[in-house]
């Protein structure tokens, strides 16, 4: 008899994926060093979000070394760590692409055809939403709301960057563009621009 | 009389982000000098009198909340500045950090001052990367010139301010919840009381407060509790920002007194709507408030006349919908938002919004049945009050709103098997290409 049809039991523990060997960089070690300073001596545990983006940065995503080298740092448990990062959805605990292109699909977006865009991404990139390319340069991502609705459709790219107002039939010279010149080829946040920076 | 902005005035200037900018054209660091001098308390009663309600969503009276903060305790105290800013349609602190950033930096300062803190840690969402650069590198400049760090400006006051990333969680947002993720661990809310101000951070008294609204507390330092309370309705004084995106000409972030009308911010601040369509709905204040129809476009945008109307202000943020927008379809977007969002510690908004999103799903595929529209209603109506904080409302508030404006629509897809809104619309608007 089946005890547990899968119909009744939707989640599932999601296992970080195997990599090898984690250690933070002599660079990255002297930042976290640095940014715990922030806090009061007895809770190292808030600069677990910026340890993680560390090791997130360095290794791209974080595997179960990473997040037990971060809870040596932060003296807490590997669950602990664990239970962070299944809560936000910034972290990935599975190798990604170069560029992890998120799509806001939220309703000021979605007005302005965000879910258009983001069929077209899935075609010129032949990845639905959510996979990586086989070559590992582009990962597909829906996110909600970026909070510059006013600049739909809006993606992030990776953790740091920005691009604004992509029309669904510019999606492919978006593309190509984001291959050859790289973050170089995003518009950034238009206020950096009108505002007269870089 | 036409109003003048001093939240944006020079949004737009070069530079006007720098410290420079800030000290010559914004009387910069002025209020910080003046509340030095200030007692605390006399402090807080000016921000009491001023009239300042909190920019956050509550419209929370800001002086109120600071003499909540316990003062009786050899524990340190923290203010905590909410700039997660994750409310669908609302983008305002976003420009308020990028392109004045010293003003949020200075109303910090105050503000730590006034309830007797030292500390002050900026929580903003992890996708503001690009903002958060910029205001740490203002930030440095601005203990540089002595208006952070040890023995402020000579007086003896000593004060820090510190970013802190989030990592992409709405409910982070929500003030226990952001103390939560400050102290290291998952963005759920907390079971109040014990509030913030009594056990906030570390189990220390705590103000948590908006971007826009410590932005206000210099200018309030300088100009007046009366200058400020003059600007804007009664009870609703002061400068506001609004957001307004959607299907308007110029979608963006204007400053206007709480006078000015829904009518005046989307057809003259935002330029009308996009090739002269009618409006059908407005959302006034973020995704998670009651819809607003074309012949309550003259209510004036404040906390109070917008809730008189039926609706709350919430985060400003105007999400402009024209005749094409299916209200079945938008239930459906802002409820994917909501069960993705959900933290999960309570079963009735964590098990609920799913569901909602599933049986509007399936109405708005043209799958439902009669009986499910009455689903709806009762699922919603199992979440709204059943919750440990706002999200639960917020979430059931896109059903019940379209349920209760719209149900017409919801009908027509349940008998038709399909959205009736006329095809040729559908085609000319990009959102209905894959419905
Ligand atoms: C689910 C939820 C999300 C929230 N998100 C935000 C937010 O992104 N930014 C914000 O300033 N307040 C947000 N709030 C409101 C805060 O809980 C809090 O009321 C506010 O930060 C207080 O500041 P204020 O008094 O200056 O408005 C949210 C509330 C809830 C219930
Ligand atoms: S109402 Fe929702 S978001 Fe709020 S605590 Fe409960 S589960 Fe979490
Ligand atoms: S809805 Fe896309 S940025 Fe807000």
């Amino acid at each position: 008899m089946d005890y547990a049809p899968a119909r009744f039991h939707a989640s599932a523990r999601k296992l970080a994926e195997q990599g090898g060997d984690f250690a933070y960089t002599p660079e990255n070690q002297a930042k976290f060093d640095a940014v715990v300073q922030r806090y009061p001596a007895d809770q190292r545990k808030s600069a677990i979000l910026y340890a993680l983006y560390l090791a997130q940065g360095q290794q791209g995503y974080l595997s179960p070394a990473a997040m037990s080298h971060v809870a040596h740092h932060i003296r807490c448990t590997a669950a602990e760590v664990e239970d962070v990062v299944s809560y936000y959805t910034m972290f990935f605990t599975k190798p990604v692409g170069k560029y992890v292109i998120n799509v806001c699909r939220t309703l000021s977006c979605a007005l302005l055809g965000a879910e258009r865009v983001t069929e077209q991404l899935s075609e010129v990139l032949g990845i639905a939403p959510g996979e990586t390319d086989p070559t590992g340069t582009f990962t597909l991502l829906e996110v909600e709301c970026l909070g510059a609705c006013d600049r739909g459709p809006v993606l992030m790219i990776n953790d740091t960057d920005w691009h604004e107002r992509l029309a669904p039939e510019n999606v492919r010279t978006f593309v190509d563009d984001l291959r050859t010149r790289g973050v170089g080829a995003l518009t950034g946040c238009h206020l950096h621009k009108e505002g007269g920076k870089t | 009389m036409a109003y003048e902005p001093v939240l944006t005035k020079f949004v737009n200037e070069p530079n006007s982000y720098t410290l420079d900018f800030y000290l010559k054209h914004q009387r910069g660091y002025e209020g910080l000098r003046k509340a030095l001098t200030l007692q605390p308390n006399d402090l807080i009663e000016q921000v009491k009198a001023s009239g300042l309600r909190g920019r956050g969503g509550a419209g929370f009276p800001t002086g109120m909340k600071w003499q909540f903060v316990l003062k009786d305790t050899p524990k340190p105290k923290y203010i905590c500045c909410n700039a997660d800013e994750s409310e669908p349609g609302t983008f305002k602190d976003h420009v308020l950090m990028e392109r004045n950033p010293h003003l949020l930096i200075e109303g910090c300062a105050i503000s730590c001052y006034a309830i007797g803190a030292k500390v002050a840690y900026i929580y903003i969402r992890g996708e503001f990367f690009h903002v958060q650069e910029i205001l740490e590198a203002e930030i440095d400049k601005a203990y540089k010139a002595g208006y952070l760090g040890k023995n402020i400006l000579g007086s003896g006051f000593d004060c820090d301010v510190y970013v802190h990333r989030g990592a992409g969680a709405y409910e982070a947002g929500e003030e226990t919840a952001l103390i939560e993720s400050l102290e290291g661990k998952r963005a759920q809310p907390r079971i109040k009381p014990p509030f913030p101000a009594v056990a906030g951070l570390y189990q220390c008294p705590t103000a948590v407060n908006n971007v826009e609204t410590l932005c206000n507390v210099p200018l309030i330092v300088m100009n007046g509790a009366e200058w400020f309370s003059s600007i804007g309705p009664e009870k609703n004084g002061g400068p506001k920002l609004f957001c307004i995106s959607g299907h308007v000409k110029r979608p963006g972030v204007y400053e206007a007194s709480m006078h000015t009308t829904l009518r005046e911010l989307i057809y003259e601040q935002a330029g009308g709507m996009i090739d002269e369509r009618p409006l059908k709905a407005v959302i006034p204040g973020g995704s998670s408030v009651p819809i607003l129809l074309p012949e309550q476009l003259d209510t004036p945008a404040s906390f109070d006349h917008i809730q008189k109307a039926g609706s709350l202000l919430g985060s400003a943020g105007l999400i402009v919908m024209n005749d094409s927008v299916c209200m079945v379809w938008l239930a459906m977007n802002l409820l994917h938002f909501y069960r993705h969002e959900s933290c999960g510690k309570c079963t009735p908004c964590r098990e609920g919004s799913d569901w909602l999103f599933k049986l509007l799903r399936r109405v708005e595929a043209g799958e439902g049945q009669p009986k499910d529209l009455d689903l709806l209603f009762g699922v919603s109506n199992n979440i709204v009050g059943k919750t440990l904080c706002a999200f639960g409302d917020a979430a059931a508030t896109p059903v019940l709103t379209t349920m209760k404006l719209f149900r017409h629509e919801y009908e027509a897809h349940v008998r038709e098997g399909r959205c009736t809104l006329p095809a040729s619309w559908r085609a000319e608007h990009p959102i209905f290409a894959a419905h």
